[in-house]
């Protein structure tokens, strides 16, 4: 456990670093969203400091991030000045809707990347490994923001799933099963989006992996000894390459919510992506802040979690039970 | 292994050589592009591509192609003169490749909203779309070498600070970081300086991959056997550096640079389509996707998909040249 403990700690500084960096970066920007309103004439300079003075924009940025780590404390993850309240609020829904897309996608091309890479990997030049091998080098070619385009125009001529958006616009009258039938077909498009995103390179790391295992003698003396080969692909080959493959668990995570934010934006899903890009369009410090620090959190979350499977796949971590 | 070339090696040259002549098209946009980028005339908005023909209503096959304007046949002409334009702010011309007298017009891709054109659109937004990317690429990289190779020499406390500080930057989902630090600079940016700041996020977003790996490199190289015994023989630390330790970190910084360079490219292409980047009236790939956020231009002028089958395209011959570059580092010996 003492191992898991310090993957812990180390993911928490990790996020303090983090939030702090974004503070600084973001804080540091020349104009505020107090200063946009300055160019409406309507709004006068003493109300404009007053502004300034109550969101606590004119003390140094160390105190400004001690403040809203302090509201962290309460709840409140800082104070959105274009929604005018707590970020929290704002934030709970949008990391709902973003684990609506990314969950299902990952799970997705990990059921088809397993048994693909596998099988690419024990049939080495085979057909099915040649067209495997191609499909994922043009579908690594395709940036998201073109991808995510050419699914909306595949949406728009077919006419069979709705372009963007999560709900339909008579989603208040819809009985419970309709509406989950509802966002369950909205969520098909983004879902294909980020599963093509992220299944070319889990399909090659598998391959690679397993592909190295094979080679090895432990694998030939098996063949040797007669156990079948779908068996010493999966049995054995697959078991050993398991270490590798759950860091890359951990390390893909970081491509599929990176392509998340792009993706929710084109096809309008009500994620943690649009309200970032809203949030920097309006200068709003907090929510931008919230926004970041929480996509870092899920990243830093599914780690631990690759962290904590790799701790019970592989007994070399576990020194003081063996 | 064996020395049969692996089939990314094999095309190298070809893959090399398409992207040139893409560069080399940006670079000549001017000369290229039939229109001046940024001429509107609002009676050709969305107009489809214009159709070259051949053979004219009465049968009759020509050898130069021409276009049709309200049932008038007006034929293609080379080297036409045109809207002024300089190429690389070397030297000016008005001559143009293609184009077609007055009242006709050659839209071989279509126009936008504006009636702009979309070919000439596409070769100018090239030359900020394609040229952000692997500058910024290099400067990272340039970023990366410096910083992980004092972390690597060094050791020590510098090692940890600088490699602690990558971690951060590493930890965030790349686009967050993208757009945050983007909010560092200011919202309303000259269309001119856009390609600076671009420039300047990317480098500072980009650092800390190509750090570690050089890092790496570094490390490992001052503890091999061949490094050692050519210390043994006398060598210098400047000569081990410069004799074992660099040529390998240069190798490894040129595939993360062309691993970078369509990713940054990418990156342009997100913040501009979203409205953070590089603004109108200046084109870029990315700009000009962002009209088929309207669900009208979506559905209805399929060429106005054109610059991401550009992207596209651009993409896949860096991914093949990195694909090469990598096979080619990783068979140097050492």
């Amino acid at each position: 456990m003492r191992y898991l403990w310090r993957r812990l700690g180390h993911a928490v500084l990790v996020l303090l670093g983090v939030s702090f960096l974004t503070f600084v970066l973001a804080g540091a920007a020349p104009g505020s969203f107090v200063d946009e309103l300055r160019l409406d004439p309507r709004v006068s300079p003493e109300t404009i400091e007053a502004m300034r003075v109550r969101y606590g924009l004119n003390d140094t940025l160390p105190g400004q991030y001690l403040r809203w780590l302090q509201s962290i404390g309460r709840g409140e993850f800082g104070f959105s000045i274009a929604y005018n309240g707590p970020v929290a609020p704002l934030l709970w829904p949008r990391i709902r809707n973003t684990l609506l897309l990314t969950v299902p996608a990952t799970l997705l091309s990990w059921l088809i990347a397993l048994p693909l890479g596998t099988w690419s990997a024990g049939r080495r030049g085979g057909w099915l490994d040649r067209v495997a091998a191609g499909a994922t080098t043009t579908l690594l070619g395709i940036p998201e923001l073109v991808l995510g385009l050419g699914l909306l125009l595949l949406a728009v001529r077919t006419g069979y799933l709705p372009v963007g958006g999560m709900t339909s616009l008579n989603f208040e009258e819809m009985g419970r099963w309709q509406r989950v039938r509802d966002v369950i077909v909205h969520l098909v498009l983004p879902v294909t989006a980020l599963t093509l995103v992220s299944l070319p390179i889990l399909v090659r790391h598998v391959r690679a992996s397993v592909g190295e295992v094979v080679r090895a003698r432990f694998i030939q003396a098996a063949r040797a000894s007669g156990v079948p080969e779908r068996r010493l692909l999966v049995r054995h080959a697959l078991r050993t390459a398991a270490n590798p493959l759950i860091s890359l668990f951990g390390l893909s995570l970081a491509g599929l919510l990176s392509a998340s934010l792009v993706i929710e934006t084109i096809m309008s899903w009500p994620g943690l992506g649009p309200l970032l890009l809203d949030a920097v369009a309006a200068r709003d410090l907090h929510v931008v802040v919230a926004a970041v620090s929480c996509s870092t959190v899920l990243l830093v979350a599914g780690n631990l979690l690759a962290d904590g499977l790799l701790y019970l796949a592989d007994p070399r971590l576990r020194p003081e039970r063996a | 292994m064996t020395s049969r070339p692996h089939p990314a090696g094999r095309n190298y040259h070809v893959t090399l050589l398409a992207l040139v002549v893409v560069y080399l098209a940006a670079i000549f946009a001017g000369f290229l592009a039939p229109y001046d980028p940024s001429a509107q005339s609002r009676d050709f908005a969305f107009v489809p591509p214009t159709g070259l023909h051949w053979i004219d209503m009465s049968g009759a096959v020509h050898l130069r192609p021409f276009v049709y304007q309200e049932g008038r046949p007006y034929p293609l002409r080379f080297f036409v003169r045109g809207a002024p334009y300089r190429i690389a702010r070397l030297f000016s011309s008005q001559r143009h490749l293609l184009g077609v007298d007055a009242p006709a017009a050659l839209f071989l891709l279509g126009t936008d909203g504006f009636g702009r054109d979309q070919l000439s659109r596409l070769l100018y937004g090239a030359q900020i779309s394609l040229f952000a990317g692997p500058l910024g690429a290099a400067l990272s990289v340039v970023f990366g070498l410096v910083l992980g190779g004092l972390a690597g020499f060094f050791g020590g406390w510098v090692d940890a600070i600088i490699m602690r500080a990558g971690e951060l930057f590493l930890a965030v989902p790349w686009y967050y970081l993208l757009f945050a630090v983007r909010m560092a600079l200011p919202l309303r940016i000259e269309p001119q300086e856009a390609f600076a700041m671009i420039l300047a996020i990317v480098a500072v977003v980009g650092w800390a991959r190509p750090a570690r790996l050089i890092r790496g490199v570094v490390l490992s190289g001052r503890t091999r056997d061949y490094v050692e015994a050519a210390r043994a023989l006398g060598a210098s630390d400047l000569h081990v550096l410069r004799r074992h330790v660099l040529p390998q970190a240069f190798g490894v910084a040129l595939t993360q640079a062309a691993l970078l360079a369509p990713q940054y490219i990418l990156a342009e292409a997100t913040l501009s389509f979203f409205g953070l980047g590089v603004g109108e009236p200046v084109p870029s790939w990315g700009n000009m996707l962002a009209v088929l956020q309207r669900y009208d231009v979506l559905s209805s002028y399929w060429w106005m998909f054109l610059p991401g089958g550009a992207l596209l395209a651009v993409f896949l011959l860096y991914y093949l040249l990195a694909d090469a570059l990598h096979e080619r580092v990783a068979a140097l010996p050492g």
